[in-house]
């Protein structure tokens, strides 16, 4: 058995891959649900139901993916340029303070201002938070692996000093939260009898504008030339320094936005469980759509049925639903496996 | 019986074979020489031989015994020494430590080094390969370097020991010396395989010569019937053709350097006090062994550093803003030293690639990319310089070397440049591909271009240069009238030994 590379991978290949690989994953799962004791096909029924099953579950899957499509962006923009900014999550909580700071009675405008404002509010707070691990790298080469992936747990410490401290919402019964956003800027929601909201539009807008950014501009071209090729960029006179900063300002930004759109639109609130590890998620959620703007959407919202089918499940059957983290990492493990296979091909035999 | 058998060997990569069917020997105290371009099959035959690879068919034996197929292991207990165009050894250990690297069991506690010194002094005496066993790698010169390759393979006892292009990083002298070294140790009866594509060392060391083409052994002759021609011949398939030379009446200075001085970064040399004018219709060739300041100085001249001191001066202006995107706006046509990583993007479309130098100047407003523009540009392009692809959007890393050469030349060229900063642009590719390049680098001179080539092919700066510079140790000697020099007199300068006056009295 030896390993060829392929003169060219067929654009079915690309296609068929996620698809592939969340069949190996479901396939795999059903080996820890038969351990869990219970049937596969009975647990899957029921994870399926619990996502797509009826209006309530669907919307409740597409509110789940909303925050998800925004950090698989920010992972996807940063990934592409070779800018390992693991640091989503903290970044989210910076956009989800700012939207705090900005949202609950600093200032008043009428929704169609205050929305956006909260928007920008967030992404510049984002942007802000990774200038730190930039400004490391590009200056004095720190691994930004490393700062973004620390700053996450500086910031999450900080937003806890907040809810304890002067942040606290003296309403809120004893209950670590900040007060709520003010009337104009909670996003409205966009399905009736539901909690999916605007955010969901704003995220989709996101992705169509990256996805345009990275294939028809010279900031895109930029970011595909660094990602893969530095020393070709340099000699083409594209200034590494300056793509990695822009990259980071459009991962953060993104980041942010996922902040602003959870507490103003589903939460209402900052608290310390607004995000279930978002920022982390999208990197799968990233990785699993290969980086595509797009794909991001797919991705994202298939994971979020997961997660919110596994809820579901284990509600209705007897299986914890940690089973959506057995199956989100095995996707992810085939989707890296697969992505190695369509530049390569096994060859059996001599 | 013959030393060493290669018989029927067979090895093809997907459709590309690699070796057809070569049947080659090497007999005790022998210097067979291997010669055949880039891709004609000289490495995979030696990687077979090594071990790297298994053969499709075919077999070796070493002194009649069967060699053990895809096992380095083998290969090196059979005595076959092998010493690598690019050298692997740690830098930061010693002359002695490198050699007994691997070589002791890991389960001793001590090392053998004394044992080890005493036997490197014996060696390195016999063959006169001197060296200081206790001098750290980083601190020797290339050439020293390649004689403790030698002795690593001496030290484990071979006795066939392969040569991979051992010239490609010597001055013509130090290529001397190596030859004498060979010479000594087929007499103690060492049996040594050359490979190269040098025609006139392989016609002076050799006993035998073997060519191969395109994978098959199209040829075995003793070297006293060979010439440089007839070799050539063999090598390409047919007639050689380069370039005619023809001295043009030169115009005005494109390139001025005055004083330039750049503080190198870690590893690399430094350039102190350049001085050089370049005119237009002029070729001036840059000769010199690597590593001695020419990456500096193409770095500087490719807008990719600034000099930390002196002046530098463009079309009669002095720059006084550096950068690449400026540089090719102004007229300066950039070839890369390393085509596939520097030169392009591999992971690109062929289009993406054409556009990458002039990617804000040709883009809508400096921000949308002209797509439609840019790969009709692109088609004209792959017509013209005949690129060999599957059109414009084609992944640019399926592209051969040549065909990747031709995409920067056809990148750079076709904009009409006035200043041609070359580096090494025919190193690797294959005779047709070389002559190729190098006729758009004359034509480029015959419409008006000055050009700096940068080279470490002595022939080439010979055949192409009005005038030729050496540089050695981040200074520059000349340029002197190509026709005033001797390619003795460029080989002592690249060695640092002869100084410039004692060429103006000649």
């Amino acid at each position: 058995m030896r390993i060829k590379t392929r003169r060219n991978t067929p654009v079915w290949l690309i296609a068929a891959l996620p698809i592939l690989s969340i069949g190996v994953a479901f396939i795999i799962g059903a080996f820890f649900i038969i351990w869990a004791g219970e049937s596969p096909i009975n647990a899957y029924i029921a994870l399926i139901k619990g996502s797509l099953g009826s209006t309530f579950a669907i919307t409740e899957s597409l509110s789940r993916a909303t925050p998800l499509i925004f950090t698989g962006l920010a992972a996807a923009v940063a990934f592409r340029a070779k800018f390992w900014n693991i640091g989503a999550e903290g970044q989210l909580y910076c956009g989800a303070m700012a939207a705090t700071l900005v949202g609950t009675g600093m200032i008043d405008l009428p929704a169609p201002i205050m929305i956006p404002m909260l928007f920008i509010a967030g992404a510049i707070a984002g942007c802000l938070i990774l200038l730190v691990p930039v400004i490391l790298k590009t200056h004095m080469k720190v691994d930004e692996v490393v700062t973004t992936l620390l700053l996450n747990f500086v910031i999450l410490l900080f937003v806890n000093m907040l809810l304890e401290g002067p942040w606290k919402d003296p309403m809120a019964m004893g209950w670590p939260q900040a007060a709520r956003i003010i009337d104009n800027g909670v996003l409205p929601t966009i399905v009736a009898k539901s909690r999916l909201h605007l955010g969901l539009i704003v995220a989709l807008l996101m992705s169509v504008l990256m996805w345009a950014i990275i294939r028809f501009t010279v900031w895109g071209y930029e970011i595909r030339a660094v990602g893969h090729n530095q020393q070709a960029s340099t000699f083409y006179g594209i200034s590494i320094n300056k793509s990695v900063l822009m990259v980071a300002l459009f991962s953060g930004g993104l980041a942010g936005m996922a902040g602003v759109s959870e507490v103003a639109g589903l939460k209402g609130y900052l608290t310390l469980t607004l995000s279930p590890g978002f920022g982390y998620t999208g990197i799968a959620v990233a990785m699993l759509a290969q980086l595509h703007p797009i794909g991001v959407i797919i991705s994202a919202i298939f994971l979020a049925a997961i997660y919110v089918g596994a809820d579901a499940m284990s509600r209705t059957i007897d299986i914890p639903n940690y089973i959506a983290d057995i199956l989100v990492a095995i996707s992810l493990l085939s989707v890296l496996v697969g992505a190695m296979l369509t530049r390569y091909r096994i060859v059996w035999g001599k | 019986m013959k030393k060493l058998q290669f018989s029927e060997i067979g090895k093809s990569f997907g459709s590309v074979v690699a070796n057809d069917n070569i049947s080659l020997s090497l007999g005790e105290g022998e210097i067979l020489s291997l010669l055949g371009e880039n891709g004609a099959g000289k490495t995979t035959l030696m990687n077979i031989l090594f071990g790297h690879y298994v053969s499709d068919k075919g077999f070796i034996e070493v002194e009649g015994k069967k060699l053990t197929p895809g096992s380095t292991r083998a290969s090196l207990d059979a005595g076959i020494g092998m010493v690598h165009q690019h050298f692997t050894l740690a830098d930061n250990l010693t002359v002695l430590e490198n050699i007994i690297l691997g070589t002791e069991p890991l389960t001793r506690l001590w090392s053998q080094k004394k044992q080890a010194h005493q036997k490197l002094q014996d060696l390195s005496e016999r063959f006169g390969l001197l060296i200081d066993p206790d001098a750290r790698i980083a601190d020797l010169t290339v050439g020293e370097k390649q004689r403790v390759e030698i002795i690593k393979a001496l030290y484990r006892d071979a006795s066939i020991l392969i040569l991979d292009e051992p010239t490609a990083v010597l001055t013509p002298q130090e290529s001397e010396q190596l030859f004498k070294v060979l010479k000594e140790m087929v007499k103690a009866g060492l049996s040594i395989m050359f490979i190269s594509h040098k025609l006139n060392e392989i016609l002076e060391i050799s006993d035998r010569i073997a060519v191969l083409r395109h994978g098959k052994l199209v040829g075995e002759v003793a070297t006293k019937d060979a010439t440089k021609e007839s070799l050539a011949e063999m090598m390409v398939g047919r007639k050689v053709t380069r370039p005619a030379y023809e001295k043009l009446k030169i115009g005005k200075v494109v390139v001025e350097l005055n004083d330039v001085c750049l503080k190198a970064k870690e590893g690399a040399t430094s350039l102190s006090n350049i001085n050089l004018k370049i005119h237009e219709k002029e070729i001036v060739g840059l000769a010199g062994v690597a590593g001695n300041g020419q990456a500096g100085l193409a770095s500087i001249l490719q807008g990719l550093a600034s000099p930390s001191s002196g002046e530098l001066k463009l079309f009669g202006d002095t720059l006084k803003k550096y950068g690449p995107s400026y540089l090719t706006e102004s007229g300066v046509a950039r070839i890369p030293e390393d085509r596939t990583k520097e030169g392009v993007i591999g992971e690109m479309e062929i289009w993406e690639n054409f556009l990458g130098e002039e990617l804000r100047t040709k883009s809508k407003s400096g921000f949308f990319i002209d797509k439609k523009e840019a790969v009709s540009s692109a088609e004209k392009l792959i017509e013209e310089y005949d690129i060999r692809c599957e059109g414009p959007y084609a992944s640019t890393r399926l592209l051969s070397g040549g065909n990747i050469q031709k995409l920067i030349l056809a990148r750079s060229l076709s904009n009409n440049p006035r200043f041609i900063i070359a580096n090494k642009p025919a190193r690797g590719l294959d005779e047709g591909a070389i002559s190729f390049v190098q006729q758009q680098i004359v034509n480029a001179k015959t419409k008006g271009a000055g050009v700096l080539l940068i080279s470490e092919d002595l022939d080439e700066i010979f055949e192409l240069s009005d005038r030729i510079a050496v540089i050695y140790d981040g200074k520059i000697q000349g340029p002197f009238d190509s026709n005033k020099v001797n390619i003795n007199q460029v080989g002592l300068m690249m060695s640092g030994e002869m100084s410039k006056d004692s060429i103006n009295e000649n």
